[in-house]
């Protein structure tokens, strides 16, 4: 299992991470960031596409 | 092959590099080599949160993943030639250092324009230092001159009037940022600088900086002259290719690769990435681009290290050709900008929704159809127009 964190003091809306990861990623109507906190280690390589991409590098993951 | 892959240059590119490397296989040594002193950081937020106090330089540092933890890193020592045939290179420490294989990284330097006069109080932004010195003296009432109206110039205006300073922008363009947002939106955009204090003189340019031993002001062209206490010089950028030079490489506007990002006519692996490379992208076919956008160093350095995995294994290179969409972002007071694709290569644009003067969706196009879309504020709509450009893949 992956667990997902966003620190939200970093991150600014970009929206970067909801391009990689559609389902676990997603800005609501008022533009602010939503997002499922754990996933399948089947979806590491597209939450560390989604990681990277934040331009703020307000994303982490860990697996356990 | 026992030599290690070097990578020159250590910056956002050469950390996905190294990373794509070992994700595709590669296990051999990795030596990084970095003019600057710090390890790979993160540089946008250096024209914004780092110099308005929101972040510090200091915690921009990107983070490494451990299949990398043994890579070597040599920094604060710069690569000042080359020689491909054997393989070696020079360092301005004057050692030399063997290669088995050659990742190029080593990025941009802001253009300086030669402008007689005083040196002290003319500034660069690039690095964390250059962050450093103008946090220090950007304070209330400091009059600062920008020469340059792109993205940086820009976001330094914002920043500095946020931070209570007088702003003037000198540009020889008509409206700023006009390349890639064409004419209006950059008019636009010009109308929230000046509602916010900034004044410009377009169509201009600094003759000649007055003062004794510091910059006490700009002398431009038109005979206007600005009070400053500093200039910040932000007319754009030279790759740093010069270390490459006596190679046979096709050096003109960065180091030119084929479409798997491979150096073109180098007798040795090598790939070029980031800031520095000039590459074919199968989004847009036709030509070469060379872009200084935030997310083409890491999605390059991931075709890139899969593409140099297989060069010394001596397979051949896997996978699809390098098809990236270019994507930039901008902060500039309470408009946020996100761009896609090529807007800076188009023939025409049209707005598509809201306003140049407010929120806006801006479409671009050239004669293969739309190539870019810029949104104003807009960045959870912008979703469908970011899929009409993936979907030009054939």
């Amino acid at each position: 299992m992956i667990t997902i964190s966003v620190d939200t003091n970093m991150c600014n809306n970009y929206g970067q991470c909801c391009f990689e990861a559609e389902d676990i990623f997603a800005l609501d109507d008022d533009g602010v960031l939503q997002f499922v906190p754990q996933a399948d280690d089947s979806r590491l390589d597209e939450l560390e596409n989604a990681a990277d991409a934040c331009p703020m590098q307000a994303i982490s993951l860990t697996q356990s | 092959m026992s030599e290690p892959v070097v990578v020159v240059g250590a910056g956002l590119s050469a950390l996905r590099t190294a990373e794509s490397l070992r994700k595709n296989g590669y296990n051999g040594p990795i030596r990084v080599i970095g003019e600057e002193k710090h390890l790979p950081y993160n540089r946008p937020p250096l024209s914004k949160q780092a110099l308005s106090g929101g972040i510090e330089p200091d915690e921009l540092a990107f983070p490494h993943r451990a299949s990398i933890s043994d890579v070597e890193w040599t920094l604060g020592v710069e690569v000042v030639s080359s020689d491909f045939r054997s393989r070696t290179l020079t360092t301005d420490d004057g050692a030399t250092i063997s290669f088995g294989a050659l990742v190029i990284a080593s990025g941009i330097r802001p253009r300086r324009l030669p402008i007689p006069g005083p040196q002290d109080g003319r500034v660069l932004l690039r690095t964390i230092e250059d962050a450093h010195h103008l946090r220090n003296r950007l304070s209330a009432g400091v009059r600062l001159v920008i020469l340059g109206s792109g993205f940086i110039g820009c976001e330094v205006a914002a920043t500095a009037r946020g931070l209570g300073c007088e702003v003037d922008i000198v540009s020889l363009d008509s409206e700023p940022m006009i390349r890639p947002l064409g004419a209006d939106l950059g008019a636009g955009m010009r109308e929230h600088h000046e509602q916010h204090g900034v004044r410009f003189h377009l169509g201009r340019t600094i003759t000649e900086f007055t003062g004794k031993d510091q910059v006490s002001g700009a002398l431009l062209d038109d005979g206007t002259h600005l009070e400053a206490d500093l200039v910040l010089e932000a007319v754009g950028s030279v790759a740093n290719t010069e270390w490459l030079e006596e190679n046979d490489l096709d050096l003109s506007n960065g180091v030119l690769t084929d479409g798997y990002l491979s150096v073109v006519d180098s007798p040795v692996p090598a790939v070029a990435v980031g800031d520095v490379a000039r590459h074919p992208n199968a989004l847009f076919p036709g030509g070469t681009m060379r872009i200084e956008h935030w997310n083409m160093p890491t999605d390059m350095g991931k075709r890139a290290g899969s593409t140099l995995a297989s060069l010394i294994a001596g397979e051949p290179v896997a996978g699809k050709p390098f098809d990236s969409l270019p994507s930039f972002w901008s902060d500039q007071y309470d408009q946020n900008l996100q761009s896609f694709g090529i807007p800076g290569a188009a023939t025409g644009y049209e707005i598509v929704e809201g306003s140049y003067r407010g929120d806006c969706i801006v479409e671009y196009h050239d004669s293969s159809g739309v190539i870019g879309v810029i949104g104003v504020n807009r960045t959870a709509e912008l979703l469908p127009y970011r899929k009409k450009l993936l979907a030009r893949h054939p």
